[in-house]
């Protein structure tokens, strides 16, 4: 059943956005992340303008975040303070980058920078994920727990502490709020959550505790990604309500069978899946930007100076 | 040029070369639909002209030919060429074409060049280069012909371009017929479908007939909506994605309770 869908211009088949949608959901609610890093690209990868899917899919994270903070919530695994001034810097971040992402798009350089946010970012946190899986699945079959322990580093030095009692922590809001931002930005330009970047920052850099970390970022996530379809929908008129509806629709329900399924599974085995994912997306990304094209021109809508 | 007075200077040419000949052969054409609705079920459609050719007493027995031209709205657009940089392919600075039309078909009885005069091509604006329009090329381009090829060849693999010699069928020397496919990708506006019947390759009658090709239903109120009131839309958009969160979240706990 092929839908046209009237902002991006293209006519595609729904079952195939259905099953995307679903298909990303359910790694998601695996794995606690919003699943945009892929969804973006295998949008692209069909043939949606990137413009439109990048604005696009921000607007579906702020569906299955908003479905994952409402359980977070009530199990009360959400740091609100923290929350907020992570948020602070997301928007600040995301109004950076809906702008950086109109000014490409007039100079017709989108595709290049989302393309190539997408290889450092995903070939960055997929290698980090695959050797990181890989290590704690050496110790599992070793017998040992993987153990983390916090260190005390340079990001308790800064000025401005505050006290995060959910989170366990007393430090600057300088970090989150740099966090935050770095965040919204990646959120406007490459169309995702940000959770595989703000997750591991807040474990890693922060020193959060692990409870309130899933949820805390899925609060930030859902207010930003609200910001940042609200600023595509001004400034780009990018937002496909016909895709997103699909989208969300296979999205939410996907999310919500992999939360479910998810405790039956090998965690690190999948997890090593998932870096294997990311990479193979992140090399097909970097192998179109390095091949020499089969077509070295490309058509835009006129009449923009 | 409008297309009024396009038409009007066709018209007048059509007086001035055919009165000397007394070609009064005419054309009388239909077609199958004379607007498209782009809604969201919409997946390319087919477009069937059909009509007659009535002769000028005496010329019963010539051998005619037919022209059928489809055209959509002519849009500027921008090319640009892709550059190497560091290994990595990116796209150069644009060379804007000031108009080229969103679509374009042009189906004949033979071989365009064969049944038409260069004169009477000319005179008609009939051919896809009468409708590229590039004024100023910036400077630094070398090759502007470069980038009016590849704005043909990019539309043509996008089923937009298309030029089909043969596609129109002629039979019992006066009835004709033709189909042309309209992609999935159609630009919304105001198409002119133009039948032009030739002897000897000179145009000897035009019909002309406007396609209104509108999105509509749900589609056009999503485009409406997204462009003419942009804050109300995204504002709309997230209450949905946030209600589908929580459909789904209060669905699966009443359900499936984890």
């Amino acid at each position: 059943m092929n839908i046209y869908l009237p902002i991006a211009e293209v006519s595609v088949n729904a079952w195939v956005l259905l099953g995307l949608g679903g298909g990303v959901g359910f790694l998601s609610g695996i794995f606690g992340v919003g699943g945009g890093f892929l969804m973006t690209p295998l949008l692209i990868f069909i043939g949606i303008p990137p413009a439109v899917a990048v604005a696009t899919e921000a607007n579906q994270i702020v569906a299955s975040s908003f479905s994952g903070v409402l359980s977070h919530w009530r199990r009360r695994t959400v740091d609100v303070k923290m929350g907020l001034v992570l948020l602070a810097g997301g928007l600040v971040g995301s109004a950076i980058g809906v702008r950086i992402f109109a000014a490409l798009r007039e100079l017709g350089q989108v595709d290049l920078l989302v393309a190539l946010c997408y290889v450092v970012f995903l070939g960055a946190v997929g290698s980090l994920m695959f050797i990181e899986s890989l290590n704690a699945l050496r110790k599992v079959s070793r017998g040992g727990a993987a153990r983390t322990r916090r260190k005390h580093t340079w990001v308790h030095g800064l000025p401005l502490r505050m006290k995060f009692t959910e989170s366990k922590l007393y430090i600057s809001a300088i970090p989150p709020f740099g966090i935050g931002m770095l965040v919204g930005t990646l959120a406007a330009i490459m169309g995702v959550g940000g959770g595989f970047i703000m997750v591991p920052a807040m474990i890693y850099l922060l020193g959060m505790a692990a409870t309130v970390v899933v949820g805390t970022s899925l609060f930030q996530i859902m207010f930003v990604t609200g910001a940042t379809t609200l600023m595509h929908a001004i400034l780009n008129q990018t937002v496909d309500g016909v895709l997103a509806v699909i989208l969300l629709v296979g999205g939410v329900v996907g999310t919500q069978i992999g939360v479910r399924v998810a405790p039956r599974l090998k965690a690190e085995q999948l997890r090593i899946l998932l870096a294997v994912l990311v990479l193979a997306v992140c090399f097909k990304l970097g192998f179109d930007l390095v091949t020499t094209p089969d077509e070295f021109f490309a058509l835009s809508n006129g009449g923009g100076h | 040029m409008t297309w009024g007075m396009r038409l009007l200077a066709g018209l007048l040419g059509l007086v001035v070369l055919a009165a000397p000949l007394r070609a009064d052969d005419q054309v009388v054409a239909s077609l199958s639909q004379t607007s498209v609705s782009l809604d969201t079920q919409f997946t390319g459609s087919e477009l069937f002209i059909y009509g007659a050719i009535k002769p000028d007493p005496g010329h019963e027995d010539d051998k005619f030919d037919v022209i059928v031209e489809v055209i959509g709205p002519l849009k500027p657009v921008d090319v640009r060429k892709k550059q190497r940089n560091l290994g990595i392919w990116y796209n150069g600075p644009a060379v804007e074409i000031d108009k080229a039309p969103s679509f374009f078909a042009l189906a004949t009885s033979g071989e365009f060049r064969d049944i038409i005069s260069y004169t009477d091509d000319l005179l008609f604006e009939i051919g896809l280069e009468h409708f590229i329009q590039l004024i100023d090329a910036p400077e630094w381009v070398e090759d502007r012909d470069e980038y009016i090829e590849a704005l043909g060849r990019i539309r043509e693999a996008e089923g937009l371009y298309a030029e089909l010699p043969g596609a129109v069928e002629i039979k019992e020397k006066i009835l004709l017929e033709t189909r042309i496919k309209l992609p999935a990708n159609l630009t919304e506006g105001d198409y002119t479908a133009r039948i032009f019947v030739l002897r000897d390759k000179k145009v000897q009658d035009v019909y002309t007939q406007t396609i209104e090709v509108r999105r509509a239903g749900l589609g056009r109120f999503i485009y409406s909506a997204a462009q003419d009131y942009p804050a109300i839309y995204g504002i709309v958009s997230i209450l949905v994605a946030l209600i589908a969160g929580w459909l789904a979240s209060a669905f699966f706990r009443t359900f499936f309770p984890t």
